[in-house]
């Protein structure tokens, strides 16, 4: 059990600096996916620790959602992308007060 | 018979309504229709006299009533009419000088456009003016009172296109509308103190309160009548109101809505026979008023501001006269006839003057016009007589009266009148002098001629009633005609006897007009009016109307200007600060907020990040304490 | 399922409206707006129908559960108060919409959503006059700021948006006051018996002194800056000044009546106590509203402004009624309310037509237009009069009623605000002196009269301004008996007269 949670906190860590310090959307983005799944790992972990199906229904909730962000992130990325010929994250700061 | 006085009311009504909406196709005949209603209301008004005199003295009213106007709570008003002594001589009045004058402008106002709407805000006048003197209730009475208000103010500015007549339209409005403050507060008052606003129970009740009671309301509802009746303080409107066309200051401005504030004095009798402080104070604003009106009548070169002026003067005798009490009332509404006729009857020579000479009103243009205006001379002749008081007129018995009464209360005010008729027969003598007689001084495109028959006809009728009214004195017949409405008249003793005060009057009014032969009538008078430097001070006080509107404009209307706009500026400045200043302030305090909004998304991950452990610390320090 | 029905047509009407395919000139859309509006006051005449004078209780009634959880119902019924105040809704909408026919003509795809929008804003009015619980009352009294946001945001002209968002704010601020007062109200009802908005249960709530006052003071804020009292009047002149002169009519006629109406249905029916400790600063500020908005009207240069100052001052008359406490001040307190929409629409309007032919709304840019349009300057006069309460139109009664009922209350009071009265005469009558009289300026030339249109809108106004004025009967015979009860609340009520009525009578009553 506690494998798993190690395994999850790791991977969330990675995915959490790696959103912090890289510039390149795509890598941000995969990141992100990267702390989803992180989540997932530890829901169906719990799943499987309380023996009911709470956790497993919340992991598959967060798949479905986790694909539709990946949608349309990834549209928003290339619309960025066709624009501003970048996916670096620092150079998209229109909403800079 | 006597129920369908409402029926009085509603046919000029229904004329003024008809004509303000029927198109341009009633231009042709609308006169003749509105002359038509007035007619038939004074037909009908003749009926319902002969009517009420055929009654025993002790029924002569009679009150209909055409349903509730208002009904909220306790408060209670009802459409209903007195048809009674009082009123009933109002309406003949009314009726009467009113047909002549619509007669009259036939042919006055022949050559206006406007002349159809003309006519319908004299039907309106006429309704709203009957329903003042038949409403048995004050707030019916202070529809009629508003109404009259909205007449002469729609009549005074007809022709709306010269500044000055829009001026003193509003100018008579707004002056109104002080006046009216009064009655308007009277009525209220009324209302908390009796549960009702009926004139006859008002009167009936007014003894069983306080006397502060009964002097406030007699000075709120005098308040009222000085404003309508043009009576110091509220007297600046009335000169400016010549503005208006001849036949108007005639019926409103001479006639009958001017006199309208004596008759609710008459009509609150009792009011005023409950308070006599409040008596007093009539007394001293009819005084007053009379001396002003007379020393502006002196002054004036202006025909009609001339006639103003006496219209003042005379009220104010009418007013001294309902301030004496039961003694007075009875004359004050005797000279109010009187003075109806024979003022009518100068105003309409006026016109007919003012016709013949291109509508110039400045008499230093005038001079000889006896010749070229024979009708006209000979009934504006009369109607001077009637007003200086000469032996057998009507103005002779009426104004007599008034000041044998004023003798009878206090010397003072006695003398005060007899030098009131003094500077009458002065200033009614110059306006003859200058008017019909001397040299020529007419304006080089001037061919004075006599006015047509419609116009002139209405001046002689009225030129008989001018002279015969003083029949109505007979054997006292308008004192025992009036005695139900205003109250019995117990006789005081006269400090002389009756025929040396009328001797004296006569001798005093004799003075006055030959001082005025003296001055006008001997002498060559000057083409152009002389200048304000040439003159004394009496004759530049009275042209400046004795400082009224200065005061006015002192005391009133600057001052509230001032606050107008200091106030327009505090209320943009102040309390509209207030809300814009707490908006900007919220601008400020987000433009702060806003700045760790540097557009670094991962800026913001960080917070995010340290948000989060913010929490989670957060939730741990609980958890384990 | 009448007054559902009342709010459901309008409603409908402006979705229908609004999905109208957008034509260049936006006639079918006027016409079909124009043909609800008409429908929904043939429904409110049937409504008049069915209801029974007599009875000052509310009437016609419905209650649907609405939100179970917190108690919230879809609670509606009249008394007297509510169905002139629908009836007045119902009445100015079509005259509101005629005269507003040729509006936006340089962008006519708007119009649509123009007429959808005062579709909207009558359904939400008389759903607010309707309202019998509170939440309901308070979701559409907020409801009503979304079209008159857009109705002066969108349609309006000059500083539109300024007015807009100072409005929507303003406004908001005063309703969240009062939501706050809304939450008090469900955990007072929660502890005494389960949650309820009811009308008639809040009535029955027992409360602390303390709390009564807090409450009151938060609908009252919300009213007060609804209807507008000074000091909280700012936004209405900004507003009016930007607004078309249909939705000024429509915010100042109508949704501005929420906050007196308001303050009767539930500031005075659920605190009464708290009311009447209230009541000597609200009537001095209510008077303060008098002098001060009739003096401001007095100093302004805009038509719009003017009017809508001189609003201030008439709503300084409502308040002072109802807060007078006595019958008769508050019966004509509310005939003001009705008295007072048909006369400032007249002048709105008008002044809208003037505004729309000279292309400017400032008064020195007139002069002189009596002479070439007769007729407009003739209803303007009307109007005017109407605002300064002559004897014969329709306000003279119900001014008259407030300061009779405040005089038997307070004299002081009375005697300064009757001074109103001739301040009136001198912004109305200044106004018509220097627009309509005088010599004629040059670029008023070429002003065209009414047409016939609108001629046609201002007609019925017109005519009840001054059949009212006469024949006010009808309408007091609906509003005395339900206010009745909310004096008989407060428990003030009238004084009898101060004079002994008849001295022997008593007398006689003392011995026995």
């Amino acid at each position: 059990m506690t494998e798993y949670l190690t395994l999850s906190m790791l991977l969330f860590s990675i995915g959490a600096i790696g959103v912090l310090v890289r510039r390149n959307a795509i890598i941000v983005f995969m990141c992100v996916e990267l702390m989803l799944n992180a989540t997932n790992l530890a829901f169906v972990a719990f799943a499987r620790q309380h023996g009911n199906l709470d956790g497993q229904v919340a992991a598959f909730f967060v798949m479905v959602v986790a694909a539709a962000e990946v949608t349309i992130g990834l549209a928003i990325i290339v619309s960025i992308y066709r624009t501003r010929r970048t996916t670096s994250v620092d150079d998209a700061n229109l909403l800079k007060a | 018979m006597l129920d369908l006085s409402w029926l009085l009311i509603a046919i000029p009504l229904a004329g003024a309504a008809l004509l303000l909406t029927w198109g341009k196709e009633s231009d042709r005949f609308g006169h003749l229709i509105a002359t038509a209603c007035s007619a038939a209301s004074f037909v009908l008004g003749v009926v319902l006299f002969v009517e009420l005199a055929g009654r025993d003295a002790e029924d002569r009213s009679v009150t209909t009533d055409l349903g509730t106007w208002i009904d909220a709570g306790p408060f209670r008003a009802d459409f209903s009419f007195t048809f009674d002594t009082l009123s009933s001589l109002f309406v003949l009045l009314i009726t009467g000088v009113g047909t002549l004058i619509h007669v009259y402008s036939i042919g006055y106002m022949a050559h206006d456009e406007r002349r159809r709407r003309f006519f319908a805000y004299l039907n309106l006048f006429i309704a709203a003016m009957l329903t003042l003197v038949l409403a048995a209730d004050y707030l019916v009475l202070f529809l009629g009172w508003e109404g009259v208000g909205l007449a002469s103010y729609l009549l005074i500015g007809f022709w709306q296109h010269k500044p000055s007549a829009a001026a003193a339209a509003k100018k008579a409005f707004v002056m109104n509308r002080v006046g009216d403050l009064g009655l308007a507060l009277a009525i209220m008052t009324m209302f908390a103190w009796f549960g009702t606003t009926s004139i006859a129970a008002v009167n009936d009740q007014v003894h069983s309160v306080s006397g502060n009671v009964a002097t406030a309301l007699g000075l709120l509802l005098l308040l009222g009548a000085c404003g309508k009746s043009a009576q110091f303080p509220l007297q600046a409107w009335l000169l400016d109101a010549m503005e208006g066309p001849t036949p108007v200051s005639a019926l409103i401005h001479a006639a009958t809505m001017v006199t309208a504030g004596v008759y609710l004095v008459v009509r609150s009798h009792d009011v005023f026979d409950a308070s006599a402080t409040a008596r007093n104070v009539v007394i001293a604003v009819g005084v007053i008023t009379l001396l002003m009106g007379a020393w502006i009548g002196c002054t004036k070169d202006d025909i009609k501001k001339a006639l103003a002026g006496s219209t003042m003067s005379q009220i104010g005798y009418m007013m001294l006269a309902a301030g004496l009490g039961p003694a007075g009332y009875a004359f004050a509404i005797f000279h109010l006839l009187t003075h109806g006729f024979f003022k009518a009857n100068m105003f309409l020579g006026a016109g007919s003057v003012m016709h013949g000479m291109n509508d110039d009103v400045d008499m230093r243009h005038y001079g000889a016009l006896r010749k070229a205006m024979p009708v006209t001379f000979y009934t504006f002749g009369i109607g001077y007589l009637a007003i200086i008081g000469f032996p057998g007129t009507s103005g002779f018995f009426s104004k007599d009266k008034i000041i044998e009464a004023a003798l009878g209360h206090s010397v003072w005010v006695g003398l005060a009148a007899l030098l009131g008729a003094g500077v009458t027969a002065f200033y009614m003598t110059r306006l003859m002098l200058m008017t019909f007689f001397g040299e020529k001084r007419w304006r080089d495109d001037v061919h004075p001629h006599e006015s047509p028959s419609v116009m002139t006809v209405p001046l002689i009728v009225l030129a008989a009633l001018s002279l015969l009214a003083g029949l109505m004195a007979l054997g006292s017949w308008i004192e025992e005609w009036l005695e139900p409405a205003a109250g019995h008249a117990e006789h005081h003793d006269l400090p002389l006897p009756i025929i040396v005060i009328t001797l004296i009057v006569l001798v005093v009014v004799a003075a006055g007009v030959a001082l005025a032969w003296l001055t006008y009538g001997r002498r060559q008078i000057a083409a152009e009016t002389p200048a304000d430097s040439e003159v004394s001070a009496f004759t530049r006080a009275g042209r400046a109307e004795l400082y009224g509107n200065h005061v006015n404009d002192a005391l009133v209307v600057r001052p509230a200007t001032h606050l107008t706009r200091a106030l327009v500026w505090a209320d943009a400045k102040v309390i509209d600060g207030f809300v814009t200043g707490g908006a900007d302030r919220l601008g400020e305090i987000s433009g702060e907020l806003r700045k760790p909004q540097t557009g670094f998304v991962r800026s913001y991950a960080l917070m995010v990040l340290g948000g989060a452990l913010v929490v989670l610390l957060g939730l741990l320090a609980v958890t384990l304490a | 399922m009448m007054l559902s029905l009342l709010i459901a047509v309008p409603l409908l009407g402006a979705l229908v409206v609004a999905l109208l395919p957008r034509t260049a000139d936006g006639a079918t859309a006027r016409h079909v707006a124009f043909g609800v509006s008409i429908l929904t006051l043939l429904m409110s005449l049937a409504l008049l129908r069915e209801f029974d004078i007599e009875s000052g209780g509310y009437q016609l009634t419905e209650d649907h559960e609405w939100i179970g959880a917190l108690g919230v119902h879809w609670a509606l019924g009249v008394n007297g108060i509510g169905l002139t105040m629908i009836f007045l809704t119902t009445v100015l909408t079509p005259i509101v919409l005629v005269a507003s026919w040729r509006d936006k003509e340089a962008d006519p795809a708007r119009t649509n959503t123009y007429f959808a929008w005062m579709l909207v804003l009558e359904a939400l009015a008389i759903g607010v006059f309707a309202a019998t619980d509170v939440f309901m009352f308070y979701v559409l009294f907020e409801a009503t700021l979304i079209p008159l946001y857009f109705l002066i945001g969108a349609h309006g002209t000059g500083q539109r948006s300024y007015a807009a968002v100072k409005f929507l704010i303003y406004n908001l601020l005063g309703g969240l006051i009062m939501l706050a007062s809304v939450v008090g109200l469900y955990v007072l009802s929660t502890q005494q018996g389960g949650p309820s908005f009811l009308h008639a249960d809040l009535m029955d709530l027992e409360m602390s002194q303390t709390t009564e006052r807090l409450l009151f003071l938060g609908f009252f804020i919300a009213f007060a800056i609804k209807a507008p009292l000074w000091p909280l009047h700012t936004w209405l002149p900004d507003a009016a000044a930007s607004a078309t002169p249909g939705t000024s009519v429509l915010m100042v006629s109508v949704v501005d009546k929420i906050g007196t109406f308001g303050m009767i249905r539930w500031c005075l029916e659920l605190f009464p106590g708290a009311s009447e400790w209230a009541s000597p600063v609200v009537l001095v500020l209510a008077t303060i509203s008098i002098l001060y908005g009739a003096l401001l009207a007095i100093g302004q240069d805009d038509l719009r402004r003017l009017i809508a100052l001189t609003s201030v001052s008439h709503f300084g008359f409502i308040i002072l009624g109802i807060f007078a406490f006595t019958s008769v001040s508050m019966t004509g307190s509310v005939l003001y309310m009705f008295n007072h929409g048909l006369s400032t629409a007249v002048l709105f309007l008008v002044a809208g037509m003037m505004i729309q032919r000279r292309g400017s709304a400032r008064i020195s840019d007139f002069g002189g237009v009596q002479k070439v349009a007769p007729v407009l300057s003739g209803v303007l006069l009307v109007g005017g009069l109407s605002s300064l309460s002559l004897p014969g139109l329709a306000p003279f009664v119900s001014e008259f009623l407030v300061l009779a009922g405040t005089f038997t209350r307070s004299i002081p009071i009375a005697t300064v605000a009757t001074l109103g009265i001739v301040l009136a005469a001198v912004y109305i009558l200044l106004m018509y002196q220097r627009t309509m009289t005088g010599p004629l300026n040059e670029a008023t030339a070429g002003f065209r009269d009414l047409s016939r249109r609108e001629v046609g809108a201002m007609a019925p106004a017109l005519v009840l301004i001054i059949g009212l004025g006469f024949v006010p009967q009808p309408l007091l015979e609906v509003i005395d008996p339900a206010v009745e009860p909310v004096v008989n609340t407060v428990g003030v009520g009238d004084p009898p007269p101060r004079a002994p009525l008849d001295l022997t009578q008593q007398t006689e009553g003392a011995h026995e």
